[in-house]
């Protein structure tokens, strides 16, 4: 609270991002000690977390205000005009302030409350649990095991714990590989395949140089394609492009040598490094932040950011890894530098494809936890929890997340959620409100007691499931167990609902997918009132045999009673009921949108002419 | 699988057109084409060609208004050879006046009632560009005749769908565009949307992009860029907007027109419709704009679309304004999916009729071409009288449409644009699992009502038994 100096400021200005006349909202904007919220004067409510900013940026003064544009890290930017420069000073102090903590103590999770007792908390924590997992895969079993090696975290720091590794490789072989990986990171397995008996398994780069070899990695491997029974030759895929692995060898790291392992064979896929793939987000958020943007800028800076040309890569590797899988019942070794970013990446797509457990909810949960959150993808740097090495951030999780929307996107019946879902997790990871992302890798998030202190985000995204099901999911069809997307270019697309969330006039304005959710939810409804309804007529017709003999002896007496001819129980159902809300259609206003634009041009050289802007125009019906 | 081999043979035909225009032209009359030959497989319930009559849509406006009449004043072709026998001006102008108008009008397409807003009598009218020439001629009945549309004090906009440029150098031809001194109650905008070759040349370009499954990243987005397909389909869409903008919210009438007025022209008023006018959402309201704006407004289809199959030498007026219409059409339907009673399909299927059809609807430039000289009521089957069979309709029925009675406003932004997939990948990749999704989608629907039907009849029985338990229990 000592960085807060200004709670409340009166008379700000949010401007519409896209609006070249700088048409803007009136309101007051409060900061308080998690968020900062503006409220205009149709009440409607903009609540910013501080974590969720990325950058504040204030720009020279002008006769309207101190301008104050606010980028956040799930791509919203607003745009204020503070009347007061002082004001805009001191809440531009305090958010730079509250939006770069130091320690992670001050993170929003340690301070989050969501009224739960310690053993929900704890519960909470206990939903995924990957010893589950892997024993859904089939492991152990009489080629894999359990290794104990790293229980204290002594061979590698950002491994977890528990580590499944081939029965035939004994812990010195696995102490020696972990000495000539970088950062110790040894071949572990990372999905089994359970039909084909074959593995994916991941790790960092080998210490090889130009010239270095290691008996016990070189063991290690064999192990692993020993492991898989019908295939005793290995991929071993390093995500990297060539020139770049090459360069590394010059630092005493590099690639596998094939001459150096039997049975493997090495192949490179050419997925750029967390540096380019900053400034190419960077890129892409510059050009679609433009105002008045022309569809021949949108696709030149499209293309010039190399964004989906990058998502294409991490793609085509994930299905060369499930291919190498299905089709030639190979098992797997994936790595890149480090192996936590690009490993991560197709790892985690590849086994998606493979296994549709990983298209539940539940199971994305899963596969979250196993290939990111486990094995060390480190989001605190990654997503830039704390104030640090603004090198160190990059989009690499949010990539895979853009990945599997592309699926979905193909795929319209695979999965069992739905975009909502990659967008909620998307907020959460740099939301820190939960501590399930916090720290960068497993002994980290024990020395932080995150399960003492902070909450699990996935029972609460379970609770709140109906929201993120996808209405079109099929789970009985079994075509789908190995997806094999297209990845020709005209299929990827600019994933609009990501990169302009909150930029509402660019959307549709109706969602066919409410409109299919609700109807869905509406026939559960309708089932059990059909029961219910049904239940009630039988026990009528039952009372009524019963009575049958009075009924007629009264029938003779009392003519029919005009009133009770309506029954208060029967009304017609009126169609859809749920439906009220979506007919509400957002951003419909026609001062949203840009073409007014045009018209604001004759309007301003002509004042006779009544300008064609309007305020915002309620489309309900 | 028969519909499939009808599309593949549809589809090879339009291919034909668009990169082989030597391949057909050996044919050189029209007469020779295959509507003249095609016997319908099916029994006509309604005859299409008497489908959507000019007295039947003059009906729809005059109970609101009194202003508007219909003329007859075109009814041998002779005052204006691209418009209909038919057609709507204000009550005050007599034909006579309407006769010394067309002499101003390029083409003889002197300004005709397009669109009719109940909402606050506000009108769309469209022309040909006055022919001023350098001299800066004037034409008193025109401008009396499009100052009768104003109420009294009201100002109107003109849109041009030139930049100020091109219609200058109009001038220079004889053509021209209205000098405000002499229209002082009318302000004139010009919005340029691209016309002809430029059009043809995008298109195949992007066909071209869309056809070549080799290209890396980067050279699809810069092909995609450079056929300027969507640049298109934003600046239509802009001035749709826009004259809709002028309509609805500055209540202002507006005049549209370009050079000939049947093309940009048409596809503004068109659109402006869509936006405006919920009827136009429809099914039907969408042929009865299609015939209205499009075929009886002389949008000379035959040397847009299927000119180049028997005539290459003239293949410059070769161009794909009517599919741009459509798909800016589907760009719509798309932001509001709820809000039109036809799908996807039903657009993809006019866009190959009007290419490429068994049926005569697309045949001709106009309705003196396709009446007098082609006789096509006569000799060949209406479009419509196939698609307004009720097995054919449901195929193109929207199973979401809910009426939506408001002005729907789309967005133009770049982001919101994407590729007609439908159209232009069609043919490049499977799409079984989003054809399977939308039958799921339909079958969610269907079963909602069912449902919805079920418990509506339970409802009332319970009902009967309660009231008759009630008499018993009464005293």
């Amino acid at each position: 609270m000592e960085h807060i100096r200004t709670t409340k400021v009166e008379q700000v200005k949010l401007l519409d991002r896209f609006s070249t006349s700088n048409k803007s909202l009136t309101g007051t904007l409060y900061l308080t000690a998690t968020h900062l919220l503006f409220i205009d004067s149709h009440q409607k409510e903009t609540w910013i977390l501080h974590h969720h900013i990325a950058s504040v940026e204030k720009l020279a003064l002008t006769t309207s205000g101190c301008p104050l544009v606010i980028q956040c890290k799930n791509f919203r930017t607003v745009h204020f005009i503070v009347p007061r420069e002082r004001d805009c000073h001191d809440i531009y102090n305090s958010l730079l302030q509250l939006s770069k903590q130091a320690k992670y103590g001050d993170l929003y999770a340690f301070s989050y409350n969501p009224k739960q007792n310690d053993s929900e908390r704890l519960q909470g924590w206990q939903l995924i649990d990957l010893a589950e997992e892997y024993k859904r895969m089939g492991v152990p079993n009489s080629h894999w095991q359990l290794s104990d090696a790293n229980r204290d975290y002594k061979i590698c720091e950002t491994y977890p714990r528990e580590l499944y590794v081939p029965r035939i490789a004994s812990k010195p072989i696995i102490v020696g590989s972990s000495k000539f990986r970088s950062k110790g990171r040894f071949p572990v397995l990372s999905y089994y395949h359970q039909d084909k008996e074959a593995a994916i398994c991941r790790c960092s780069q080998p210490l090889s140089g130009f010239s270095a070899r290691c008996l016990e990695d070189e063991h290690l491997l064999q192990a692993i394609s020993k492991a898989n029974p019908v295939n005793r030759y290995m991929y071993v895929m390093d995500t990297r492009p060539k020139l770049n692995a090459m360069a590394n060898r010059a630092a005493g790291k590099g690639y596998e040598n094939e001459d150096n392992y039997s049975n493997i064979r090495f192949q490179f896929v050419g997925i750029e490094n967390i540096h380019v793939m900053r400034s190419s987000l960077q890129k892409l958020l510059e050009v679609n932040g433009t105002k008045g943007l022309s569809v021949n800028d949108f696709y030149s800076g499209l293309e010039s950011s190399g964004w989906l040309r990058h998502i294409k890569a991490v793609m085509d590797a994930a299905i060369f890894l499930a291919k190498a899988i299905t089709v030639e019942n190979a098992s797997v070794l994936v790595h890149c530098s480090d192996g936590w970013d690009r490993t991560s990446q197709v790892c985690s797509l590849g086994s998606l494809l493979l296994d549709s457990y990983y298209r539940t909810i539940k199971g994305f949960m899963v596969l979250i936890e196993k290939d990111w959150i486990s094995f060390g993808h480190k989001f605190s740097e990654r997503c830039g929890h704390l104030d640090g090495d603004p090198k160190e951030v990059s989009p690499v999780f949010t990539q895979f997340l853009e990945c599997v929307w592309h699926l979905t996107e193909q795929f319209p019946q695979a999965f069992e959620f739905s975009e909502a879902f990659l967008l909620q997790i998307h907020e959460h990871i740099h939301s820190c409100q939960f501590g399930n992302f916090l720290g960068n890798c497993q002994k980290e998030r024990e020395e932080l007691k995150l399960k003492e202190k902070t909450y699990s985000l996935w029972p609460f995204l379970l609770e709140d499931q109906k929201k993120y099901l996808n209405p079109l999911y099929s789970s009985k069809s079994h075509r789908f167990t190995v997806l094999e997307p297209n990845t020709i270019s005209f299929n990827f697309k600019f994933w609009r609902n990501m990169y302009h969330q909150f930029d509402r006039t660019l959307h549709p304005r109706q969602s066919v997918f409410n409109m299919i959710m609700n109807m869905n939810e509406q026939n559960k409804q309708l089932e059990k009132d059909i029961k219910d309804l049904e239940s009630k007529i039988k026990q009528r017709k039952n009372k009524q045999t019963d009575g049958i003999l009075t009924k007629e002896l009264l029938h003779s007496v009392h003519p029919e009673s005009p009133t009770l001819k309506t029954s208060l129980c029967f009304k017609e159902q009126t169609l859809l009921p749920v439906n009220d809300a979506l007919r509400t259609i957002e951003g419909s206003s026609l001062a949203d949108n840009r073409y007014s634009e045009y018209a604001e041009e004759f309007s301003k050289s002509e004042p006779a002419v009544v300008s064609l802007e309007y305020g915002v125009a309620r489309m309900t019906c | 699988m028969e519909e499939m081999c009808f599309q593949w043979w549809v589809f090879l035909f339009c291919l034909s057109f668009l990169f082989a225009p030597q391949a057909l032209s050996t044919l050189d009359s029209i007469t020779l084409m295959y509507p003249f030959f095609y016997r319908p497989m099916f029994e006509v319930i309604e005859d299409g060609w008497h489908s959507f009559l000019p007295e039947q849509e003059f009906e729809l406006y005059s109970s609101a208004t009194s202003e508007w009449r219909l003329s007859y004043v075109n009814k041998e072709f002779a005052v204006c050879p691209s418009y209909p026998p038919i057609v709507t001006v204000p009550k005050s102008i007599d034909d006579e006046a309407l006769r010394k108008v067309a002499t101003f009008r390029h083409g003889g397409r002197f300004p005709v009632l397009s669109y009719y807003h109940k909402k606050n009598g506000m009108v769309i009218m469209r022309s040909g560009q006055p022919l001023t020439g350098t001299n800066g001629r004037r034409c008193k009945e025109d401008e009396k005749l499009i100052n009768a549309t104003l109420r009294a004090g009201k100002r109107g906009y003109i849109i041009d769908t030139r930049s100020l440029n091109v219609a200058q150098q109009a001038r220079a031809k004889g053509g021209g565009f209205e000098q405000e001194a002499h229209y002082p109650q009318w302000r004139r905008i010009h919005k340029s949307i691209e016309r002809y070759h430029i059009l043809q040349e995008s298109l195949i370009k992007l066909v071209e992009a869309c056809n070549d499954q080799t290209h890396n990243m980067d050279r699809w987005l810069s092909k995609l860029e450079a056929s300027n397909w969507l640049t298109h389909i934003k600046e239509i869409l802009t001035a749709a907007c826009l004259a809709a903008q002028c309509i609805d919210r500055e209540g202002a009438s507006i005049l549209i027109h370009g050079t000939e007025g049947t093309d940009s022209t048409l596809q503004v008023t068109s659109l402006a419709q869509i936006i405006l006018e919920p009827r136009s959402r429809t099914i039907r309201g969408f042929e009865a704009l299609v015939e209205r704006e499009w075929l009886q407004a002389g949008h000379p289809f035959q040397q847009r679309c299927a000119q180049s199959a028997y005539c290459n030498t003239k293949q410059k007026w070769e161009a794909p304004v009517f599919l741009l219409f459509l798909d800016c059409v589907w760009q719509i339907l798309r932001q509001f999916p709820c809000s039109f009673e036809f799908n996807e399909n039903f657009l993809i299927m006019l866009f190959e009729h009007a290419y490429a059809s068994q049926f005569g609807t697309f045949l001709g430039n106009n309705e003196s071409e396709s009446r007098c000289k082609l006789k096509l009521q006569q000799k060949t089957m209406s479009l419509w009288s196939w698609v307004n069979q009720p097995g054919e309709l449901s195929k193109f029925t929207n199973p979401l449409f809910e009426a939506n009675n408001l002005v729907i406003w789309p967005s133009v932004a770049p982001q919101s644009l994407p590729l007609w997939e439908g159209i232009f990948l069609r043919w490049n990749r499977s799409s079984k699992y989003l054809d399977e999704a939308y039958e799921e989608m339909v079958n969610i629907i269907e079963y909602n009502k069912e449902l919805q039907a079920k418990v509506n009849i339970l409802r009332r029985q319970l009902a009967e038994l309660e009231t008759e338990d009630g008499m018993q229990e009464s005293p």
